[in-house]
């Protein structure tokens, strides 16, 4: 069980290595005959077909076992196009890895991903450090297409495989007075060159939070997959936070700590540029960036000559799910 | 190498090879922006790349204008000032490709968009009035202009010093997460800058 102390065995060094792999083969078997049989209507997660099957990230062999079981979440997902896997993964920002778009891509692929610990602390009846492994078991994965709106005016449709953020935290049982959970990347600069930066704006480790309300809303997601494969390291692997309300920066990647709190937690960006970048950050089309607006986005891809613009939506199209969450709040001053 | 350039400068064929190198050789960043966007080379978000791209190369050539004078001074390269009108009116060329890539790409000239944008955002704003301020200077920059206006010529292009402020100012205001480039560039016009004042101090 998951919850308690914390273990040193992984369920993928009890079974002899022969007999898992025989169940995955066996299991990865079934998922193709059955897809087959009910052609597209399968629920279990179906690969994707990428153009160039190179890129696909394995991730650990117990985390391929787990992502072939996801299921297809028809509710939250939207039906819009995706953006295609080679932009998704190789093109974002992921400062920890340099400030160019392509840098997460090219810098990353080093980081070690598994095994993965993640520490939960502050006012929970069960913390503790658990490995990631642990952490999912008994989880089940689903799929959820969101919409992700930068900050920076671009957007993109990401097919995620996660779970909900409020399925762990229930697990870890919340205290009473828990009214914020904080998030922690891993800060390494052996492993993350942009952390050795003199120059940047960012204060490593980069931290990121949301109210206990905004955490346990079923659209919050914890994605360790992406277009049914493991999340690459570039993405923010192997654990990351996906809130599609809001910018982009708040869906903080590679997550090692989970820290409850009654205080509001300091977040990177809004230390970095405070009138910039508030702690709510709802994708708003009314309240612009003071550098630049924000009523309209890029949805990537997008091209020259006749640019994808597409006006932005409050809470980015999700409005109907999560506005209630702000009644009576003045969202130009809660920005 | 100083001196065969000035040696080459004293022939005809010399002069005409060296203008042919600078000026095609301008077209090169031109070219091959267009030829990674032909190809499909330049990512989903082709028109940051594009005007990003031509954006920072308006600001070297308009840097690289200003080096003119110091590098006289300093290296004794004045077969350089003949190329100081060409180098100018690559940095007008570069900044009004990026005025339009910005248009174009970006705002798909969408007139709400671009009164927006030209009203709203001080970073735009300011790199708009750099440009503006630039157009005179590029009109004037002939022989017959600069006899025609005597000595205001002088006085007008005296402009190129608070346009290349104004253009810093604009890459700056652009920076999120990191100031190493903006740093570099910052410094290299203090040295352009700072130099001049030192003659005039001297």
């Amino acid at each position: 069980m998951l919850i308690g102390k914390p273990r040193d065995v992984r369920a993928s060094e009890i079974t002899p290595e022969s007999i898992y792999r025989q169940r995955r083969q066996f299991i990865k078997g079934l998922a193709a005959g059955s897809a087959m049989l009910m052609s597209g209507q399968a629920s279990a997660l179906a690969r994707y077909a990428l153009d160039d099957e190179q890129q696909r990230y394995p991730g650990p062999d117990w985390l391929q076992q787990k992502l072939r079981a996801a299921g297809k979440s028809g509710e939250f997902s939207t039906a819009e196009k995706l953006t295609p896997y080679e932009h998704v993964t190789g093109y974002n920002n992921f400062y920890e890895f340099g400030l160019g778009k392509e840098d997460p891509k090219a810098r990353a692929q080093g980081l070690k991903t598994d095994p993965w610990s993640v520490e939960i602390s502050g006012e929970v009846h069960k913390p503790g450090t658990y490995q990631l492994e642990d952490i999912l078991k008994g989880v089940d994965l689903e799929e959820r297409i969101y919409r992700l709106r930068c900050v920076e005016a671009w957007s993109m449709v990401i097919p995620w495989v996660g779970f909900p953020l409020a399925d762990l935290l229930k697990r870890f049982d919340p205290k009473g007075n828990a009214r914020y959970v904080a998030f922690t990347t891993l800060e390494d600069p052996q492993q993350m060159p942009g952390q050795r930066s003199r120059f940047g704006t960012i204060d490593w480790p980069y931290v990121e939070g949301l109210r206990m309300d905004e955490a346990m809303h079923p659209l919050t997601l914890l994605a360790v997959g992406v277009y049914g494969d493991a999340l690459p390291p570039q993405n923010g692997a192997p654990l990351r936070l996906v809130v599609p309300w809001k910018y982009g920066f708040k869906s903080i990647k590679s997550i090692v700590r989970i820290h409850l709190s009654e205080e509001m937690p300091p977040t990177s960006w809004n230390r970095t540029a405070p009138q910039e970048y508030g702690f709510y950050a709802n994708v708003n089309p009314a309240v612009d960036h003071p550098r630049w607006s924000q009523s309209t986005e890029r949805r990537l891809p997008s091209s020259l000559f006749s640019p994808n613009i597409i006006d932005t939506q409050p809470f980015n199209g999700y409005a109907d799910q999560v506005a209630h969450l702000y009644k009576g709040m003045d969202l130009r001053k809660w920005y | 190498m100083v001196l065969s350039i000035a040696a080459l400068h004293r022939h005809p064929v010399g002069r005409w090879c060296f203008w042919s190198l600078l000026f095609f050789g301008s077209l090169i960043p031109l070219g091959w922006i267009s030829w990674q966007a032909v190809q499909q080379q330049l990512g989903p978000d082709p028109a940051q790349v594009v005007v990003t791209f031509l954006g920072i190369w308006a600001l070297r050539y308009l840097w690289i204008t200003l080096a003119v004078t110091p590098a006289r001074r300093l290296l004794g390269v004045n077969w350089l000032q003949r190329y100081r009108r060409m180098l100018g009116l690559y940095a007008l060329f570069y900044a009004s490709l990026h005025l339009l890539a910005v248009a174009t790409f970006i705002l798909g000239w969408r007139p709400d968009l671009l009164l927006r944008e030209l009203t709203e955002r001080p970073y735009i704003i300011v790199g708009f009035i750099a440009w503006l301020l630039l157009l005179p200077l590029g009109t004037t920059s002939t022989q017959g202009w600069q006899k025609r206006l005597g000595k205001r010529w002088k006085k007008l292009h005296w402009l190129v010093y608070p346009i290349s402020l104004l253009v810093l100012l604009h890459f700056a205001w652009l920076i999120r997460a990191g100031y190493l480039e903006v740093l570099i560039y910052a410094l290299i016009l203090a040295f352009l800058l700072g130099y001049r004042l030192y003659l005039k101090m001297r």
